[in-house]
């Protein structure tokens, strides 16, 4: 596939490999902040090429993986209920609530339904007026324009039966908690490429500035990902801390404008907890007020429903790279892929779930 | 429509013409009567069943199958099929069920040769839908060289299952000197898939409701007892076989290891996967490795027959493609280990649950 | 976190008020929201998460991306040809 493969090439990694070797002379901690750079770096073991020198910390940039509890548990409530018809990307059904997860709902007579698209959801509702749809808007900037077209564009319409249960999150503020904390290890970043096509770079240069870490923009094939490391370790190695963009092809400065007014006009800026980490100011989005009709937490009133984590977990220590996840007494006893108690283990990207698939190969 | 009179048995239809003309029926849908034993229940069987699967021993409309077969072990298998849509493209539920059952008994080193099916059918099913469903089953059989020699219709009341779901139960004959098991592979062994991954979960995946694509992707549902024969005619050393269906490939290459005790290299670049149904797979973020597969086998032999298994294997039609995509090792047992065009080495694990739809 | 794929435009058309374009990935077409690229053309290339299209790809960066790339190889070979 034509932007795919060619960025796949063996050789051309090898070049950028081989000059990632050339260049590193310390030792340097590098996070990626986005779950599908995980992702790429785990299916193609980038990891295992890089110099001995580089560690990565894999980033908490998963929205299967932050999303608290407490909105999973609103979730599973909302999709109970008779009348609803309950939509969601593949990623959410299995995420577990306190004791069960969307796929039990559906065996237990709930009306859950896998969707590609927001604007499929939007289509349900207007397919089944009598209904109550609900769609399940969970993510980063990058899913955040499509979500808020869906309710921007059923409000158009008139729609008065589809609403959206929104837990949307962003990566600026989560940074600034990572780098504030006092025992940060992290000194460089590869940005999330598809978060900054929507959002542009201009928001990380205060950070790259203000910690003094040189931060990637960088895409998500295997050639962009080894680009992008080898970007931050030049900067490191010369003592440089700028924003500088390696995903050219898709990222401009600025972003993109008519998504960024869309999402304005629909969500505004609100605290969110995030899973193993905690509340975060202004982190998240949520439905702005003129749109509450489109906000299920109001709709179906399960804005009271609170969910403590589990405090054997330890992922928000794994998460800002100062532990390792085997060294959790939680893991692979209490907390496992199919049981798993905090963020890290739910998604296959995550440290935890990665460390438990991968231990057995060392 | 009513007060046609029951025919007698029609002459089998050449089973591959086109023109195959739903049967006028009283019914335009199947009702539950038609599953209660008297009239309704009779006119299904000689119109819709009869003319299409009829054979000597069917015929007769015993209570069962009375067989005489060949010498040798007996093979013995049964699968139920509840695929959701019930037509997708490049197959139906019917051949499906005839396919998947002639294929595991297959995988044994036996020749299938009888088979039987039970219909589960929900009441309201358009007959057209079912006659089209047992044409494709008569085509399947025919293809696949098996006869179906007894089966049972029920209908349930409407939402009692989706429409229809079939069991097939199938028997086949092996000689006595073959032995093909799973916790057979010895290292060393080589790896022979026969050809591209993925195709059946994809088409079927595209056609659902609600996923709006339109794609070439077509199922690979096919017949794969001619490779196995064209295999046994060459060599009895062959130390396990199976058809990679749910879970797709990485899911019989880690039963494999578990069963042996021992690792499974695999060679990614050597793994095909049929381009259009890559790009499905990329834009749903599904690895073609865990995707079903419903006319693609696997066989694992010594290393010094593989070359000649990989020929047999390529002269039949459904197995033109295969490859070596990897072999047993004594490192890593238990686990089966990809090898990343970077040089690195990746775990293939087995999947938690069906493959989702993800947006990250 | 946010799958997106370089796909192919080869149709537009409207929808509900909404722009919308048929969306080509190797043989697969699958429709997308082009609202947030109202400049979009047919022939163009575009990154789709989740249905919506994000950005119109560059050609040029990335054919300048592939060229350093390669260009880094040649280097490496003369360094290590000279010593």
């Amino acid at each position: 596939m034509k932007y795919l493969d060619e960025f796949r090439d063996p050789v051309l990694a090898k070049n950028i490999l081989d000059e990632i070797h050339k260049t590193v002379t310390k030792p340097w901690v590098i996070m990626e902040i986005c779950g599908g750079q995980t992702h790429s770096i785990i299916r193609n073991g980038i990891d295992q090429v890089l110099p001995k020198e580089i560690e990565l910390v894999h980033g908490p940039g998963c929205p299967v993986c932050v999303t608290p509890l407490e909105i999973i548990d609103k979730a599973l409530e909302i999709a109970s209920r008779p009348n609803v018809i309950f939509t969601s990307f593949g990623d959410m059904l299995r995420v577990p609530g306190s004791n069960k997860d969307l796929f039990m709902v559906k065996s237990e007579g709930g009306d859950v339904r896998t969707v590609y698209s927001p604007l499929e959801a939007v289509q349900i509702a207007r397919d089944n007026p009598e209904k109550e749809v609900v769609f399940f808007a969970v993510g980063f900037e990058t899913t955040a324009p499509g979500n808020a077209m869906a309710i921007y564009a059923a409000s158009k319409e008139g729609l008065t039966n589809f609403s959206e249960l929104v837990s949307h999150v962003l990566v600026p503020p989560a940074m600034e908690t990572l780098l504030s904390s006092p025992d940060n290890r992290v000194q460089g970043y590869l940005a999330a490429g598809h978060v900054c096509t929507v959002m542009g770079w201009d928001e990380y240069e205060p950070i790259a500035e203000n910690f003094r870490v040189p931060i990637v923009p960088t895409g998500f094939e295997p050639l962009d990902v080894l680009e992008g490391i080898l970007l931050v370790v030049k900067q490191l190695e010369a003592g440089l801390f700028n924003v500088e963009n390696q995903y050219l092809r898709s990222v401009k400065r600025e972003g993109n404008r008519q998504a960024q007014t869309i999402v304005n006009t629909v969500f505004e800026v609100t605290n969110r907890k995030w899973r193993g980490i905690g509340e975060i100011p202004a982190s998240g989005l949520t439905v702005r007020k003129e749109f509450e009709s489109y906000n299920a937490e109001k709709k179906f009133a399960v804005e009271n429903i609170t969910t403590e984590e589990s405090d054997l977990c330890i992922s928000g220590v794994v998460l800002r790279g100062l532990k390792k996840p085997h060294e959790c007494p939680a893991f692979g006893k209490e907390c496992t892929p199919t049981h798993p108690l905090g963020a890290t283990m739910v998604s296959s990207e995550g440290a935890c779930a990665a460390y438990y698939k991968y231990q057995r190969l060392e | 429509m009513k007060n046609i009179k029951t025919t007698n048995i029609q002459k089998r239809n050449n089973p591959l013409s086109v023109s195959c003309s739903v049967p006028i029926m009283d019914h335009d849908t199947v009702q539950l009567a038609h599953g209660a034993g008297g009239r309704l229940s009779a006119d299904l069987i000689d119109k819709i069943f009869l003319p299409r699967f009829g054979n000597e021993t069917l015929n007769k409309l015993e209570d069962q199958a009375t067989l005489n077969l060949p010498p040798g072990k007996l093979a013995f298998s049964t699968d139920s099929f509840v695929v959701d849509p019930i037509f997708f493209p490049g197959g139906n539920i019917g051949e499906l069920a005839i396919y998947g059952t002639v294929n595991d008994v297959a995988m044994s080193g036996a020749t299938p040769l009888y088979i039987s099916v039970a219909f589960i059918l929900e009441e309201g099913l358009p007959m057209k839908d079912l006659h089209r469903i047992v044409v494709s089953m008569e085509i399947a059989a025919e293809k696949a060289g098996v006869q179906i020699v007894t089966g049972d219709t029920k209908v349930v009341n409407k939402g009692s299952c989706d429409k229809i779901f079939i069991n097939t139960t199938g028997i086949g004959i092996l000689p006595e000197d073959v032995y093909i098991s799973a916790s057979n592979l010895q290292p060393g062994d080589k790896i022979i898939l026969s050809g591209t991954v993925a195709d059946h979960g994809m088409a079927v995946m595209t056609s659902r409701e609600g996923l709006s694509f339109q794609t070439r992707v077509k199922s690979d549902t096919a017949p794969l007892n001619g490779i196995v024969k064209n295999i046994l005619e060459i060599t009895k050393d062959i130390r396990a076989m199976r058809d990679p269906t749910r879970g797709g490939v990485a899911t019989t290459l880690n039963e494999f290891a578990a069963a042996s005790n021992v690792g499974i290299q695999l060679y990614d670049s050597n793994i095909p996967v049929n381009p259009d149904v890559e790009g499905a797979c990329e834009i749903l973020g599904i690895d073609p490795l865990y995707v079903a597969n419903e006319g693609k086998m696997i066989v694992v032999v010594p290393a010094y027959i593989a070359g000649d298994v990989l020929k047999a294997v390529q002269k039949v039609e459904f197995g033109k493609d295969a490859v070596i995509i990897g072999e047993v090792t004594d490192s890593h047992p238990g686990m089966v280990v990809i090898k990343t065009p970077l040089g690195a080495n990746r775990i293939v694990d087995m999947p938690i649950g069906e493959q989702l739809p993800r947006i990250c | 976190m946010c799958l997106a794929i370089p796909g192919k435009v080869i149709e537009t058309y409207d929808e509900n008020g909404i722009k919308m374009g048929k969306i080509e990935y190797s043989g697969t077409i699958s429709t997308a929201c082009l609202e947030y690229l109202p400049e979009i053309e047919v022939g163009q290339y575009t990154l789709v998460h989740a249905g919506f299209a994000l950005s119109v790809l560059d050609e040029e960066e990335a054919q300048k991306s592939l060229d350093a790339w390669k260009e880094l190889g040649e280097a490496l070979d003369e360094i290590e040809d000279k010593s």
